[in-house]
């Protein structure tokens, strides 16, 4: 396994319902601080906010009240922020017939390391778009959103972000820039070897206990899919059925969750992986029995970490709660820096923001008494 | 006159002047000068945002093709729900 560079500074972006917060920590994660004493886009919803290690480039999803969808970028850490000049929209529909509104933009993801100034957009109702300039203009991958088959792989339309329709989990292959994964909430997973242009699923193996027929082609749930960022054959995914690894030579899926223990269970909505080791990832488990409380299983959180590829597991709660807490942690509020001994990060609904230092060893609390928590991506820079 | 979540586009005013023969062009004409802010009232598929309400002369006007005359008084209003 490659040995990380000592980073000389660390930059956790958290994205809530009521803004963007940015935290700073010195490269030895001993010092911390918040950027600013407001929050960045005060009061708006941040569903995503994501730096391309590459260039710098943070862009931010956001939903400015009741005007709708936009993405924010800036090219200077945070100091300055610009709209995008056109945000991601789909294509208008001619001749007075039903056409598609972006209603959030939900996800973002930069695009593979000879194109450093492609990213890509994952909206609610599910959709996919595509910048070119770094985020300034966005366009249709019309492959996937005017796909003749796009309706009937979707569920039914609910925009109640992020808990509705969307499209997330947009992972480009290290190795191709034109292989592209993609989850949907609901829908499956689905890749591309072209850019976007044509689409299969790739759901076969993973459980969908709401369909009718249970080795449904697609209609799956998948919360959130990570392929590994060194070794882009290994695929996990954390589903509304369970925790699953993707058999790349079968493109079958293998329920690793089966191995969590039987009183937690599998599911959850994040899952992180390290970023060398393709073999040891991090979830949340939360609680899925009945009528899907999702809060902390029992009210004691609790991280779960497997380091042989989801054959075993081990609670990792040390600093945690020990009882009466009844958060749990959305589908990209969970995140790894890459720092050699790997910081982990997470953000709860009730507004904390939790952090180890040593691979889920210990955890202490980083910030406390902020909005709803949607998103927390970390960087070691 | 617009609601205050659309001032950030025009340097804190309220009370701006556009030009346009219907409520579309007028809305363009804006967007000219303060970019971005017609997305922020009017969808890919040129239709109101749900919450966004235009008022000429105190009528409601829910139709962006519908015209203007030259001293029409224009009233966006951005109405506020959820929490």
């Amino acid at each position: 396994m490659q040995k990380a560079k000592q980073p000389n500074r660390t930059t956790v972006l958290v994205g809530t319902r009521k803004g963007l917060f940015i935290l700073h920590g010195d490269g030895k994660r001993a010092k911390w601080r918040v950027d600013g004493e407001m929050p960045h886009f005060h009061g708006q919803i941040v569903n995503h906010a994501v730096m391309n290690p590459r260039t710098g480039t943070i862009l931010v999803a956001a939903r400015a009240g009741h005007l709708g969808p936009t993405v924010f970028r800036s090219t200077d850490s945070g100091k300055s922020w610009k709209e995008a000049s056109s945000p991601p929209a789909f294509p208008k529909r001619e001749n007075g017939g039903y056409g598609w509104t972006v209603n959030h933009v939900f996800w973002l993801t930069p695009g593979h390391a000879s194109e450093p100034r492609v990213w890509y957009a994952g909206t609610s109702p599910h959709g996919l778009f595509r910048s070119d300039d770094d985020g300034v203009t966005w366009s249709s991958v019309d492959g996937f959103n005017l796909h003749p088959d796009r309706l009937q792989w979707l569920g039914e339309e609910d925009h109640a972000v992020p808990d509705g329709a969307l499209l997330h989990s947009v992972n480009v292959d290290p190795f191709d820039a034109k292989h592209l994964m993609i989850g949907m909430s609901s829908g499956g997973v689905f890749e591309s070897f072209d850019r976007g242009a044509t689409w299969k699923a790739l759901n076969r193996g993973c459980v969908a206990d709401f369909l009718p027929d249970p080795d449904a082609e697609w209609g799956h749930d998948p919360h959130c899919m990570v392929m590994h960022p060194a070794v882009p054959d290994v695929v996990y995914q954390q589903n509304h059925c369970g925790i699953y690894k993707l058999k790349r030579a079968e493109n079958r899926w293998t329920r690793i969750g089966e191995n969590m223990p039987k009183e937690i269970g599998d599911i959850g909505f994040p899952v992180t992986l390290h970023p060398r080791d393709p073999n040891t990832l991090w979830v949340f488990p939360m609680d899925g029995t009945s009528v899907w409380p999702r809060m902390s299983v029992a009210g004691k959180p609790a991280v779960y970490c497997s380091r042989d590829g989801g054959a075993s597991w081990k609670r990792q709660a040390k600093g945690l709660p020990a009882g009466q807490a009844w958060f749990t942690v959305k589908r990209q509020a969970m995140s790894a820096d890459q720092a050699e001994k790997v910081g982990l990060y997470f953000g709860t609904t009730s507004g904390e923001v939790w952090c180890s230092f040593d691979e889920g060893g210990q955890w202490h609390c980083l910030m406390l008494h902020l909005p709803h928590i949607y998103s927390v991506e970390a960087y070691s820079l | 006159m617009l609601p205050t979540p659309l001032v950030d586009y025009t340097g804190g005013q309220r009370e701006v002047s556009a030009q346009g023969g219907t409520v579309d062009e007028l809305l363009r004409d804006l967007d000219r000068q303060y970019p971005g802010i017609r997305f922020r009232m009017i969808n890919e598929q040129d239709r109101f945002r749900p919450h966004i309400r235009l008022f000429v002369n105190a009528e409601l006007e829910r139709t962006i093709g519908a015209s203007l005359k030259a001293d029409d008084d224009i009233l966006i209003v951005a109405a506020l729900s959820g929490g």
